[in-house]
């Protein structure tokens, strides 16, 4: 005779939650754990009781899946129904999909690689429950990758800059800024990337990045990123609540591990704050309608969030990163120097820069009432005049770059906004570069990390870029000479712009 | 200090003066014109003489501003990697001790940019 089946009992949510996360892992015996998991020990972080991690959202495989197939059917439907309409045309302003040019280019490809070595921590830790988290993020970061080439390729059928992101991230000049920042983060060890790209990036930092370019596409007509923007967002709260659990885990198994946790906070909040110096252009100068300015934003979401935060932090012997007074003071400069560096070598670009108009001007004069007009206004006016004079300014040389960051070297003193900030190194004979204290301090204890830095300038001049003229290094980037690059008046998308709006006119009255 | 690594961690360093093919990398920056917004870098050969920067190289890069022009180079001074510096427009570059990522600056007296922003 059959035994009676047990009637089968529901599980409680803690049951499961058990079950599909901690009931995941055993303690290997064929092979010892350290072999199996080589990389959690090198850093000299000391983890003595996994078991202590808690779980912070509860999410179990199976209902991860569920939500995140809820959210792509409301994505998809809104980029079809965006792509029926034409939603391209209800931008305020072509000029607006410059910035869109530069997040597909740069962040995009970041968060493929995020995706990438999320997956390699999920298999890497020890411990279970930050590896599920791992996990979880890893697929994230690819649906997030996907959905932004999903949403953007709309764009690549009318406008310039966005048909080769992925083998312009390899090469242009600019692009190994990101680049270089994420590929120093995934040859670290699994807990200095967990610092650098859970706490200091995506809890620290990413506000910075997310907040100002969703408000940018809503103030600029671009349903389509805002739509991908949403949808990542429950996934971004998620990756924060992340990143602040590490830090505490980390904090509390050992008091020694807080002195190398400051320093990576330390060298991450520099590397982070340096790539949005990028974020700072285009805030100021690259959304035809304006949100907030990089100096409220720096306010808002760092000095008032950020302080919170660290004071929070304390109770640890956590200090605020090192630099983040100097990146105080720079914040009524930063953006002003970034949109130079990128309208000197706008030939060079795979986006448009342009000339600043005159209501343009006055809003960055009230924005910045101590620095624009008596050191920005004057630059931008001699440029509109040689412009209008057929002279259009372009910076015949290549810049000098930053070793660490690899940004052209035109930052300025931290109490000088006159005078360019140069900081050099010697290290085994050779001088190495640097935009700012913060960037040698990555260098000077790692030096034999960054005397590989592909700095693109040297490339170029070692012969590894396509040809020693200007158009054999774009043919390279595979860029479209003479479209995608070059001031934004007169560019076929301008042209095409004008001529669209031609026709909206018309058929109004 | 070296790296926090799993193994032995040595590489060459990607930017020795040996991989530019016979030229140094140096570079030059002219102070309180920002509008050139960094420093620049060019590949030189050591025994060019340190007059073909002043006569070739450096018309065609900030030329168009109208400072340029302006330039007294009688009252120009000079640093190199830091110190004070005198170049002789004769000797080669290689022969004054400008060397490989050797940083040139130079500050044009009486000149402060458009409008004395320093741009």
């Amino acid at each position: 005779m059959n035994a009676p089946t047990p009637p089968r009992r529901k599980l409680s949510l803690k049951q499961r939650h058990a079950l599909l996360t901690r009931g995941l892992g055993w303690d290997t015996t064929y092979q010892p754990m350290d072999k199996v998991f080589p990389y959690d020990r090198f850093e000299g972080i000391r983890i003595h009781d996994w078991d202590a991690w808690e779980d912070p959202f509860r999410l179990t495989m199976d209902s991860y899946w569920k939500i995140q197939a809820e959210k792509e059917r409301k994505l998809y439907a809104v980029i079809d129904s965006f792509a029926q309409n034409n939603g391209q045309f209800g931008l305020t302003d072509a000029r607006y999909l410059n910035a869109v040019k530069l997040f597909l280019q740069g962040v995009t490809p970041l968060e493929y690689m995020a995706h990438r070595h999320f997956a390699h921590v999920a298999r890497h830790l020890r411990g279970v429950g930050p590896r599920v988290a791992a996990q979880m993020q890893s697929i994230d970061e690819l649906r997030h990758a996907q959905t932004q080439i999903h949403t953007i390729s709309h764009y690549n059928k009318y406008f310039d800059g966005f048909h080769d992101w992925r083998h312009m991230y390899d090469r242009v000049w600019y692009l190994s800024v990101p680049k270089s920042f994420f590929e120093d983060a995934v040859t670290a060890g699994p807990f200095e990337f967990l610092i650098a790209v859970s706490f200091a990036f995506e809890y620290v930092l990413t506000n910075l990045l997310f907040v100002p370019f969703m408000s940018g596409a809503a103030y600029n007509g671009d349903l389509a990123t805002v739509t991908f923007g949403f949808s990542a967002q429950s996934d971004e709260s998620r990756h924060m609540t992340f990143g602040l659990e590490v830090m505490k885990f980390l904090l509390e198994q050992d008091e020694a591990n807080v002195p190398i946790i400051q320093r990576w906070i330390d060298k991450w909040f520099w590397r982070g704050y340096r790539l949005l110096s990028l974020v700072s252009m285009m805030m100021d100068y690259m959304l035809p309608k304006k949100v907030m300015s990089w100096a409220e934003a720096w306010e808002m979401y760092y000095e008032e969030s950020g302080g919170a935060l660290f004071a929070d932090l304390a109770r640890y012997g956590i200090r605020p990163p090192k630099h983040a007074g100097v990146a105080t003071k720079e914040k009524t400069r930063l953006s002003h120097e970034v949109w130079c560096i990128f309208y000197n070598y706008t030939h060079a670009a795979a986006f448009h820069t342009w000339d600043v108009d005159t209501e343009h001007k006055d809003w960055l004069a009230q924005k910045y009432p101590d620095t624009f007009d008596r050191l920005y206004r004057p630059r931008l006016d001699l440029w509109a005049e040689q412009a209008a004079s057929g002279q259009r300014f372009y910076n015949n040389a290549l810049p000098q770059l930053c070793t660490t960051c690899q940004i052209p070297m035109g930052f300025t003193e931290p109490d000088d906004p006159t005078t360019i900030c140069f900081r050099n190194t010697e290290f085994a004979g050779e001088r190495y570069h640097f935009c700012s204290d913060g960037c040698k301090d990555v260098f000077d204890p790692e030096p034999q990390k960054y005397v590989q830095s592909w700095l693109p300038v040297h490339q170029i001049f070692q012969g590894h870029c396509g040809g020693a003229g200007m158009e054999d290094v774009l043919r390279w980037y595979n860029l479209n000479v003479g479209v995608d690059n070059m001031d934004y008046a007169g560019s076929p998308e301008h042209r095409q712009w004008v001529d669209w709006m031609r026709g909206r006119r018309i058929a109004a009255e | 200090m070296s790296v926090t690594a799993i193994g032995d961690y040595r590489f060459a360093p990607r930017d020795a003066q040996a991989n530019f093919h016979g030229n140094i990398v140096v570079y030059l920056h002219w102070e309180g014109h920002n509008s050139f917004c960094a420093a620049l870098a060019f590949p030189l050969p050591p025994d060019m003489p340190f007059g073909a920067i002043l006569s070739d190289l450096l018309p065609t890069c900030y030329g168009s501003h109208p400072d340029w022009a302006k330039i007294d180079w009688n009252a120009a001074t000079w640093t190199l990697d830091g110190a004070p510096f005198t170049p002789d427009p004769a000797r080669a570059i290689g022969a004054q001790g400008i060397g490989h990522k050797s940083l040139l600056r130079f500050w044009t007296p009486g000149l402060d940019g458009v409008g004395g922003s320093r741009s």
